[in-house]
């Protein structure tokens, strides 16, 4: 196990570095650079700029100068946009937002999910069954940007119980819309992988046998059924928490968060290269982070992957 | 302490605070005002800063404008009121400004407000080390040296501005500007204090650090989703301020904004496109539009890299007669937008917009000139024109270029293919004349014509049309000393209406939601919307 942690290890560094140098040299190539505007700055005051932020270098400088800040002084460099702020300031306030709703949508999406799934299995051809099934058909054609406006007018304008928008601290009222909107689309994915997967297991042959021999239901599902029937999920699991941790572009945009999903869309239309990477590389490294956990995980249940 | 001279204390306390709560009015319009004075309005974007020498978009430049004071201010209609600045005198040939400056102003951390503060703020508004993306703004100041002390060719203290004394500040022009005083109303001209700056660096404008001189100070901000401010109680007319909270809630989503505006979160908000006849039926005192200083317009590359077809000035006028312009505003917009036939508002201050020709003429009669223009060109449905439209992706460009498109192939058989890119590939596409036409929007920086006319300027660093007029150029040269511009910017008006490098056809309109309580403070007759929370109020529902 310890030799399979290690080889992944040793892949996810070289796997990041592409990822920086990949992305370095993107965003170099884009058309326009951070400060392009609709006022285009005169020469001298371009000039200035420039120099006080090392982009009159050769680009090969920049990528070393930037490297070596982020090793030496963990200093993932400044906004170009955002004057008064570093990417690090940028990184420590959007990221616990878009933790806290990612980390609470995806238990929201396991558990609801995981349950609908698992009951609509067992229960098949039941009215749950068609219950649940029409649930997660309609949670996965509705896609969030619209389903956000709607919460917003149903709850905020119609009803009047939750607040708009914003994050005030991370109150409680202003969570529960973005978890509703981030997680419907992955719940519902969980539950039908889940239904299939459980019907799949129910059928087989151990699962007669266990029966045959006359083992409760409850035992049959627990202890025999959801451990098999949950690879699949699992390999879908670290995407999709990947998906709700990194942050979404929409959320941030539609419930005024101030999440990192925005900043990182937008680094990309403002040419704000230090923050582009700076989150390219937090993102790309829990990604790597988050699969190789999948990886691990899949590992401990299925011992025929080890090999 | 017993409880009976805890209640007696609370009672007094009480008593001395009622008066102050109950039917507080206003005092100049004795209107009633609201009990919570908190004034929240929608921001499509976090803002860049709040530093006055770094700020350079609309959403930080009001906030600079609560938490900081410049020399003057602007009333409700836009005219220069004293800000620190008590009043100035000039010399004859205005090239030399001195400001007397109030001896009651003070910063937040309790020192004054002295002549150096502002030497300091303009100074460092030019040194290069600042690297401000305004530094060119001392050059619109026309501050002597600026060029030099902005290249780093000269010490800071060669720059034309320096302090007698505390309060008098003496401003040394390279030449004669007769609207100077005007251009202290921008952000970037505001005092800094020399040394919270040292003490802080780049933090200082946190809110734990800030030291402010305006009526406001930052006491919170969540990038990206809310920034606050509130009563600075060291402001000298702090007695006469009535908001006592403002907040900036950044909600990207023009729609969602309205939703939560309805539901009583919001005061201010942008109408979302389209909407605006309909809210204007259901909130009528509620919905309101009122004339910006900006233009849209479409600029035709007429640089050597143009296609031969747009160097000719017939096509170039029939394209532009050939705009409906009516139809754009009333059946595409439909948000008080006016028709442009001219590139400078008419609602810039002290200026006419002159009459050219074919502004008077009816659309059918444009049509029909366009016809026979192209006709003379030797275009036609034989040889049609086949021209490519640019536009940055959005949705409301891409209506206008339709309708546009549309009426070009109805009317003069012109076959148009519409491309959009995002923001920085477009601008750099214009600026590097790869278009045929595009679209194109500008915004006055202050309020006097030639924000706009320099423009077409032959070495304009903005002319993306690569338009070059002689004539033009020396009228707008001339026109930088006199005391009267009108004659010469009628003049360059007509030369680009004959000479078409740029197709004006509306100029901005901005619409509002305003809430009940604060739409009768809001200064809808400032064209550039430089609003102050200091001057606004709440009145009880």
């Amino acid at each position: 196990m310890l030799n399979f942690i290690i080889r992944r290890i040793a892949v996810a560094i070289p796997t990041l570095i592409i990822l920086l140098i990949a992305s370095f040299w993107l965003m170099q190539t884009a058309p326009g650079g951070p400060f392009t505007s609709e006022r285009p700055l005169p020469a001298q005051v371009l000039a200035n700029i420039e120099a006080k932020y090392g982009l009159d270098q050769p680009v090969y400088k920049q990528l070393w100068d930037y490297v070596v800040g982020i090793l030496t002084q963990f200093d993932f460099g400044p906004s170009y946009k955002y004057k008064d702020r570093s990417v690090n300031d940028i990184i420590a306030q959007g990221f616990p937002v878009t933790l806290t709703y990612g980390v609470i949508s995806f238990l929201v999406a396991i558990i609801v999910g995981g349950a609908l799934g698992i009951s609509a299995a067992i229960r098949q051809n039941s009215w749950l069954d068609y219950f649940a099934v029409g649930v997660t058909i309609g949670a996965q054609v509705l896609p969030n940007f619209v389903m956000a406006p709607i919460l917003i007018l149903v709850f905020t304008l119609w009803l009047g119980w939750l607040p708009g928008g914003g994050w005030n601290g991370g109150q409680w009222q202003h969570i529960i819309m973005p978890v509703i909107a981030l997680s419907t689309s992955y719940m519902a994915s969980i539950a039908r992988l889940m239904r299939s997967s459980m019907l799949e297991v129910l059928r087989s042959n151990f699962i007669r046998t266990a029966r045959a021999k006359g083992l409760p239901e409850r035992t049959i599902i627990w202890r025999h059924a959801l451990k098999p029937s949950l690879l699949p999920v699992v390999s879908y699991l670290g995407p999709a928490f990947v998906g709700m941790v990194t942050g979404s572009f929409i959320i941030d945009a539609i419930f005024g968060t101030g999440g990192i999903g925005y900043f990182y869309v937008n680094a990309a239309f403002n040419r704000d290269y230090a923050v582009m990477m700076g989150l390219t590389i937090l993102l790309g490294s829990m990604t790597i982070l988050f699969n190789m956990v999948v990886d691990i995980l899949y590992a401990w249940i299925d011992p025929k992957i080890r090999l | 302490m017993n409880i009976s001279i805890k209640a007696a204390l609370l009672g007094s306390a009480i008593a001395l605070a009622g008066p102050a709560f109950a039917d507080k009015m206003h005092p100049t319009t004795g209107e009633k005002l609201a009990e919570d004075q908190t004034f929240t309005y929608r921001v499509l974007d976090e803002h860049t800063s709040v530093d006055p020498q770094i700020v350079e978009d609309v959403s930080g430049s009001e906030i600079v404008r609560d938490l900081f004071e410049g020399l003057y201010n602007q009333d409700k209609d836009g005219n220069l009121v004293p800000g620190v600045a008590t009043g100035y005198s000039t010399n004859d040939d205005k090239t030399v400004y001195t400001f007397t400056l109030r001896d009651n102003a003070k910063w937040s951390d309790g020192k004054p407000v002295t002549a150096q503060d502002f030497v300091y703020a303009w100074q460092r508004l030019a040194d290069p080390a600042t690297a401000s993306e305004y530094q060119w703004y001392v050059e619109v100041m026309n501050l002597k040296n600026a060029g030099p002390v902005m290249a780093g060719e000269a010490p800071l203290s060669d720059l034309g501005v320096k302090a007698i004394d505390d309060h008098t500040l003496e401003v040394t022009l390279a030449s004669s500007l007769p609207y100077f005083a005007k251009t202290t109303t921008h952000a970037s001209t505001f005092p800094a204090p020399k040394w919270a700056i040292d003490e802080h660096g780049t933090d200082w404008i946190k809110p734990e650090n800030i030291v402010v001189n305006g009526a406001y100070t930052l006491t919170e901000h969540v990038a990206n989703e809310r920034s606050v401010r509130e009563r600075n109680p060291m402001y000298w007319d702090n007695e006469n301020t009535i908001i006592d909270k403002t907040v900036a809630l950044v909600i990207n989503d023009e729609n969602v904004a309205l939703t939560r505006y309805q539901a009583g979160e919001l005061d201010r908000t942008e109408i979302p496109a389209g909407q605006y006849p309909a809210l204007e039926q259901s909130h009528p005192e509620e919905a309101v539009i009122f004339p910006r200083l900006c233009s849209y317009y479409y600029t035709i590359n007429v640089s050597d890299s143009a296609p031969e077809f747009l160097k000719d000035v017939r096509v170039r006028q029939a394209l532009s007669y050939a705009i409906d312009r009516d139809v754009i505003t009333e059946k595409v917009l439909q948000a008080g937008e006016i028709p442009a036939y001219t590139f400078t508002p008419g609602a810039t201050a002290g200026f006419e917009v002159p009459a050219v020709d074919y502004a008077g003429w009816s659309q059918d009669e444009r049509n029909a000139k366009a016809v026979e223009l192209m006709a003379e060109a030797g275009y036609g449905a034989d040889n049609p024109i086949d021209l490519t439209l640019l536009y940055n992706t959005s949705e409301a460009h891409k209506k206008i270029a339709l309708a546009v498109s549309q009426m070009w192939k109805q009317n003069l058989g012109v076959k148009v293919t519409l491309e959009n890119q995002e923001w920085k590939t477009y601008l750099t596409t214009r600026g590097e004349q790869n278009y045929e036409v595009a679209r194109a929007g500008w915004c006055g920086d202050y309020n006097e014509a030639s924000t706009f006319l320099d423009l077409v300027q032959s070495g304009s660093g903005y002319n993306d049309a690569k338009y070059a007029n002689e004539m033009v150029d020396s009228l707008l040269a001339d026109a930088k000393t006199m005391d009267n511009p009108q004659p010469n910017y009628s003049k360059v008006e007509e030369i680009i209406a004959a000479d078409m490098p740029i197709i004006p056809i509306y100029h901005y309109s901005e619409d509002y939601m305003l809430s009940p309580e604060i739409v009768g403070s809001w200064p809808v007759n400032n064209v550039e919307q430089n609003w102050y929370s200091k001057d606004l109020y709440k009145v009880a529902k």
